[in-house]
């Protein structure tokens, strides 16, 4: 017997009893479903991260702070050090700032091809044109970061004159027009310098930039603009205000692979600093997505398994009403081997057929869920919640059609040994 | 007169073992020669089905050798053996055994698929088939249609789309009216001195194995008595 009439002959077989065929199609249907939106999930999600990555920065960057021998929290008060300031994070959290003396001390560390303090500006409003005063954070930009802008350029490093990419929601307040009319105005920034006053100073928006989720919420200067702000910020400052920094940026040549990055984290780390490349920051977020894929699918794959059974049973049934037919076909020479081959394939086709449908519904309601997201999760925009990638939706259907082959072993075995003669006899 | 084309020596089948051993062959000796028409008759339990299951190679004897057309057929494989029962012979049952979805064309041409001819060769031999059997306008019905003599036509068409040797019927007229099973038989010999085909009946209708060259009577797993052609 030919394989293509065998794989025919399996695939008409299959549907002789429509019913039972359609509800073990079925629960192999809901099984490859919830795999295949689990894995959609999972795959939108961390898609849209791997997107944004852009944003936030760069992968030949790796951000370097000193390293705080915090004692865990409940053994008593911590003792006091002139230099720990307020970090990010809930209130109360701190970190040991980087001095001059520190950037130095990092910059020969072998392996830093380049540092640059983050310096932090705390700008008090923005203004436009004598208009309201509107709060702004301030970001820093990393060279090769890429913000998403809905209008303009990215701003210019190496400019002279002070500029600045503008999120879209502030254009509206600052009765800037539309995204197009913003490009080229000039805007107010102020902020209190050490002595207590507020000066101000002019930055050239040159960018508007969509809403991001990692990305920053703030204000994108260049450095001109950062220069600015930050040498307005320390006049009449002390001078060890002025020089302590929360954090700073630590550029190293990425393409000696991840062994060399981790051989240059361990000399920081030597030097008593901690150095956090962005990869590793988002690393934990898309681990943490990975694992809550991976519960899901447990759950899936249960329900697979279960359906596995079914098709046991359904081929066993198969098997069963065709006791006959198969004995008069190995009377007619068919070899055990083909038998079995008819029956196992007959499984996998229903598994074929039922993952097939599972992916592609799964698939259609990614894109229906897709068209809603956007009102549903307005904070995410970009974010397709369901995406699909070829390959793991192919992973999916050839997983299932392998668990329906082993289902179908049994009952093919059977059949296969089964003696024509008993088969063929009738009372 | 030329070698037997199947030739069974000291024929020996027991069924199970130890005590509970049911022997349904004793050493039993038998020659068919080409183109003959044998019935093999008897009452049930004398070991007439189990005679034609060795013949037709769907079993193996416990003791003896069954030569055909000189070849010992104990030494075939699986293989072998498949091969033989495909191309050599055809099979008529009593009950038929159509597959009652497919249609005519598709039951007809199961033995060519079994043996991996194409389609088009597949469709052209079963059309074939069915015309000689002047069931060609049936060929697109689904076999369950069909009247119970068109249904052992059928059977025919099938056991004979291959070109066998030898057909084996195992009561091809049990489930006909008197008729009917009449146009069966009519059938049956009427390929059997044309083509030349072997027929091995078994039966219990004594006008069938009277139509036939010869009557081998099994009786306790022995040939009771039977007509000897000449040697």
């Amino acid at each position: 017997m030919r394989a293509v009439d065998i794989v025919g002959t399996a695939f008409r077989n299959a549907f002789r009893a429509k019913l039972r065929t359609s509800l073990t199609v079925l629960a192999i249907f809901i099984g490859a479903f919830t795999l295949s939106v689990t894995n959609g999930l999972g795959t939108g999600i961390n898609r849209y991260i791997d997107d944004t990555v852009a944003s936030v920065g760069v992968d030949d960057v790796m951000t370097v702070t000193k390293a705080s021998d915090d004692e865990a929290a409940g053994d008593g008060p911590a003792e006091y050090d002139p230099d720990r300031i307020e970090a990010d994070g809930p209130p109360g959290t701190t970190a040991v700032a980087l001095t001059d003396d520190d950037i130095d001390t990092i910059a020969d560390v072998a392996g830093v091809l380049e540092i640059e303090p983050v310096k932090d500006v705390a700008v008090d409003y923005v203004r436009h044109d004598g208009g309201d005063r509107y709060t702004l954070a301030v970001s820093q930009f990393v060279p090769g970061m890429e913000v998403e802008l809905t209008a303009g350029d990215q701003v210019d490093l190496d400019a002279d004159d002070p500029q600045l990419v503008l999120p879209e929601d502030y254009l509206e307040p600052l009765e800037l027009g539309g995204a197009g009319d913003a490009l080229g105005r000039t805007v107010e920034l102020a902020v209190t310098d050490g002595t207590g006053t507020q000066v101000t100073t002019e930055a050239t928006v040159v960018g508007v930039a969509e809403p991001g989720v990692i990305a920053m919420a703030g204000a994108i200067p260049n450095d001109a603009l950062t220069e600015a702000l930050y040498d307005l910020q320390s006049t009449g400052a002390p001078e060890s205000e002025t020089t302590r920094y929360g954090e700073a940026s630590v550029w190293f040549d990425a393409g000696a692979g991840e062994e060399a990055t981790q051989a240059l984290q361990d000399r920081l780390a030597d030097a008593g600093y901690t150095a956090v490349t962005l990869e590793e920051q988002l690393g934990t977020i898309t681990a943490v997505i990975d694992a809550i894929v991976l519960v899901l699918n447990g759950f899936a794959v249960i329900a697979l398994i279960a359906a596995g059974i079914g098709i046991v049973n359904t081929l066993f049934m198969a098997v069963q009403e065709r006791t006959r037919e198969v004995g008069l076909m190995k009377a007619m020479g068919l070899s055990n081997g083909r038998v079995f081959s008819l029956f196992s394939i007959e499984a996998v086709v229903i598994g074929l057929v039922g993952s097939a449908l599972g992916a592609l519904v799964a698939i259609g309601v990614g894109q229906l869920v897709g068209g809603v997201s956007g009102e549903l999760l307005p904070d995410l925009p970009g974010l397709t919640l369901l995406a699909f990638e070829p390959v793991t939706v192919a992973a999916v259907v050839l997983g299932v059609m392998a668990i329906a082959f082993l289902a179908g072993n049994l009952p093919a075995l059977r059949a296969s040994r089964q003696d024509p003669i008993s088969s063929l006899r009738y009372e | 007169m030329a070698s037997p084309l199947i030739s069974v020596r000291n024929l020996r089948k027991t069924y199970g073992s130890g005590p509970s051993a049911f022997e349904a062959l004793k050493g039993l000796d038998l020659d068919i020669s080409e183109g003959e028409a044998v019935a093999i008759v008897g009452r049930s339990g004398s070991g007439k089905s189990t005679l034609m299951h060795l013949l037709a190679l769907l079993d193996r004897p416990t003791v003896g050798t069954i030569t055909l057309d000189g070849t010992d057929t104990s030494r075939l494989s699986a293989r072998q053996l498949n091969r033989t029962r495909n191309s050599t012979f055809g099979f008529v049952f009593q009950q038929f055994f159509l597959n009652a979805q497919a249609t005519v064309l598709d039951n007809v041409t199961l033995p060519l698929k079994i043996a991996g001819a194409s389609r088009r060769e597949r469709t052209a031999r079963g059309m074939a088939a069915l015309a000689q059997l002047e069931l060609d306008d049936k060929a697109g019905n689904r076999a369950n249609d069909l009247s119970g003599g068109q249904k052992q036509r059928v059977v025919i068409a099938r056991a004979l789309i291959n070109r066998p040797r030898v057909i084996f019927a195992d009561e091809p007229t049990g489930n006909l009216d008197t008729a009917t099973g009449g146009v069966v038989e009519d059938i049956l010999f009427d390929l059997n001195r044309r083509e030349g085909i072997n027929l091995v009946v078994v039966t219990h209708d004594d006008d069938l194995a009277a139509r036939c060259d010869r009557g081998v009577h099994l009786r306790d797993g022995l040939v009771a008595a039977r007509e000897e052609v000449a040697a």
